[in-house]
């Protein structure tokens, strides 16, 4: 028998049987569907925080006070002011990895206009802020290191900020708002960011000089945060054991003493949120595959059926010449042709569910061409695992044992 | 003297079921000629069936030679010995074993696939031809539940046919079928054995078996009779004095 017609033989047996054959398949194309579609998820959430952390600048190396802790006990908020002006000043002048600097101080607070207010954050920056961050400004100005020296009392607003204390379409620029009670003029406008992939609202922002917001808002001489830029994402590494030292030497900390600061880099954070979503995939793909053996065992389990049930037809084919070799193939393709048909119809119903996904729930997805080629393969190779054993019993048959069968 | 085409000698055959063993065929010898009907005939039980099977190469004997067309069958392997059938052997079964759903022509074509000799486009004719000789042309696309049991035996013997056979085996061919259709099918066969067709043909109906030319008889596994047929009924000339469905009048 060739090839073609092994097909054609096999598709008219399996639809004689059409529900039965769909029931079978079910598990395959629920199996396969719920692979390409956990697949999609994965991927589209990985490459959306790649995206994500690459725009906000893939480059970047923060330094933060370490939650130091003594014998399981945390200390407290005095490791906090660990970190100064001087410290990024010096961060800025001593290790050549790094690019830009800017210290970080927020406070999060009500912000008021008029009769408008709402909660929101201030952050306390540097002008080189913005680069570090790959923020643009919209409309208006950055401040100035003149502002900066003076802690003059302006800033910048995000997109949400203006929203809820202007309305939308509204320049604000000129105007005066108040935070914590502090006059402070709006001089820019910054550019939408959208959400990050943890739900936060990037836009809801205010940009002020480092100093106005240490001394203005907060009273504290002290940093929460000196966020720097490395020369490049592959400098990341280098800048931050220049950090590292050049902290250690301010800090005066002796060889044995623990940092009493933190260095993170953007590309740290990816490689541990990628690794997470890798392993969700793979969690998720697991049970997936748990799904496809089940479909697989089904197909074992109707091609079992289907030999007993056609016995005098396996033994009408011996008698009128069938080799064991013709019958094995019939059979085989018949649990190829279920395996595979139910994959194809799989992988369109994973696909068509990613895109429902995104469309409903806003999750990224991408579904990926190894994903299908994969889950091709997959099923051809279940089609086969699971269609032998059946197909083998009947090949074996003797052909009067098996015309005589009832 | 014609050519030999089967030749058994000494043919045996147990079945073990449990602690008993059936000894279906006890000793048989055997030789079947070029262009002889053979009635392979006895009571239920006989070893009609099991003969013919072995015959068929379907079965292998406990004992005993067993040439066909020359070839010595005991020493071929099983593929050996579907190639064999493939080629050389006809079959047709007293419950017509057609595929269900399949239509008439395509059943016929079934042998024809497992010869890779065959190519595709002669398989269509050589089917429509092997249809057409059993007069069932016209209903090529009819599936066997469209057809009556006397069709669906005549599109069987069309199966067989398809591969020119060197012999026909038939295993109480006419069975299941009424007097009148039995003696059209039997018509057929006589037509087939006329233009030098081998047959060998198992039943239990001594008016059947008047078609044939030579009948063996089998009792308990052994041969107990072989005569020559004399006078030799022809079914065709049966069938045209018969009236036509009296019974129901
Ligand atoms: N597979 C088998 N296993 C056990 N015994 C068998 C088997 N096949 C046949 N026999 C026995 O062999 C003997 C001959 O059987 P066979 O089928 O050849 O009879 P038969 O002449 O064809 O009868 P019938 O006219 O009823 O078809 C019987 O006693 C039967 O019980
Ligand atoms: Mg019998």
């Amino acid at each position: 028998m060739n090839y073609s017609n092994l097909i054609k033989v096999s598709t008219r047996a399996l639809l004689r049987n059409k529900f039965r054959s769909f029931l079978t398949m079910l598990g395959i194309i629920i199996g396969i569907g719920s692979v390409i579609a956990m697949l999609a998820i994965g991927q589209g959430s990985k490459l959306s925080i790649e995206n994500q952390v690459s725009s906000m600048g893939s480059n970047m190396v923060m330094v933060m006070p370490s939650s130091q802790s003594r014998g399981g006990v945390q200390l407290g908020n005095d490791d906090s002011k660990k970190l100064t002006v001087d410290d990024a000043k010096a961060i800025s002048e001593e290790c050549d990895a790094v690019s830009l600097v800017s210290p970080e101080v927020r406070s999060s607070g009500q912000v008021i206009y008029a009769k408008s207010n709402a909660p929101s954050t201030i952050y306390g920056v540097s002008p080189e802020y913005l680069d570090i961050k790959k923020t643009k400004i919209t409309d208006g100005r950055i401040f100035t290191d003149k502002e900066v020296r003076s802690a003059a009392k302006v800033c910048l607003l995000g997109k949400t900020v203006i929203k809820n204390l202007f309305g939308e379409n509204v320049n604000p620029i000129g105007y005066t708002i108040r935070f914590k009670s502090i006059p402070m003029q709006v001089i820019g406008v910054l550019e939408p960011k959208g959400e990050n992939s943890f739900g936060q609202d990037q836009d809801d922002v205010i940009l002020a000089p480092y100093s106005t917001v240490q001394k203005r808002i907060l009273a504290i001489t002290h940093v929460q945060t000196i966020v720097t830029s490395a020369l490049s994402e592959a400098a990341s590494a280098d800048a931050m054991t220049q950090i590292e030292t050049v902290l250690r030497t301010r800090h005066k900390l002796k060889t044995g003493d623990a940092n009493d600061f933190e260095v993170r880099s953007q590309a740290e954070l990816v490689k541990m949120f990628t690794s997470i979503s890798d392993m969700l995939s793979m969690l998720l793909g697991a049970i997936a595959g748990i799904s496809l053996l089940i479909g697989g065992i089904g197909i074992m389990n109707i091609m079992y059926v289907s030999v007993t049930e056609r016995t005098r037809e396996i033994g009408l084919r011996m008698a009128i010449g069938a080799q064991s070799f013709d019958i094995l193939m019939q059979f085989l393709s018949e649990a190829m042709l279920l395996s595979v048909v139910g994959g194809i119809i799989g992988i369109i119903l994973g696909i068509s569910s990613a895109k429902i996904i995104t469309s409903l729930a806003n999750w990224p997805t991408v579904v990926t061409s190894n994903s299908v080629i994969m889950s091709f393969l997959v099923c051809t190779v279940i089609g086969i695992f699971f269609g032998w054993y059946p197909a083998q019993k009947a090949s074996r048959l003797d052909p009067i044992d098996a015309l005589r069968y009832e | 003297m014609a050519k030999k085409i089967l030749e058994v000698k000494g043919l045996r055959k147990e079945f073990h079921v449990g602690d008993i063993t059936v000894r279906a065929l006890r000793g048989i010898d055997l030789t079947i000629e070029q262009g002889e009907f053979v009635a392979i005939m006895g009571t239920s039980g006989s070893g009609k069936s099991t003969m013919l099977n072995i015959l068929g190469c379907l079965d292998k004997p406990t004992a005993g030679e067993y040439w066909l067309d020359g070839i010595a069958v005991a020493g071929l392997s099983k593929n050996e010995l579907a190639s064999l059938r493939n080629k050389k052997l006809g079959f047709v079964f007293q419950s017509y074993n057609l595929l269900p759903r399949t239509s008439a022509i395509e059943n016929v074509e079934l042998p024809l696939f497992y010869n890779p000799e065959i190519k595709a486009k002669e398989r269509r004719e050589i089917a429509m031809q092997a249809l057409e000789s059993v007069g069932l042309a016209d209903r090529m696309h009819h599936t066997p539940n469209q057809l009556s049991g006397g069709q669906q035996q005549r599109v069987a013997i069309a199966r067989s046919l398809v591969n020119d056979p060197v012999v026909i085996f038939a295993d109480e061919a006419t069975g299941n079928l009424d007097t009148r259709t039995s003696y059209e099918v039997m018509s057929l066969f006589q037509e087939l054995n006329a233009k030098g067709k081998t047959i060998v043909f198992v039943t239990h109906e001594p008016d059947i078996a008047r078609f044939t030319t030579r009948n063996v008889v089998f009792r308990d596994g052994h041969i107990i009779k072989e005569q020559m047929v004399d006078p030799r009924g022809n079914a065709r000339e049966l069938l045209n004095n018969m009236p036509i469905n009296t019974d129901y009048e």
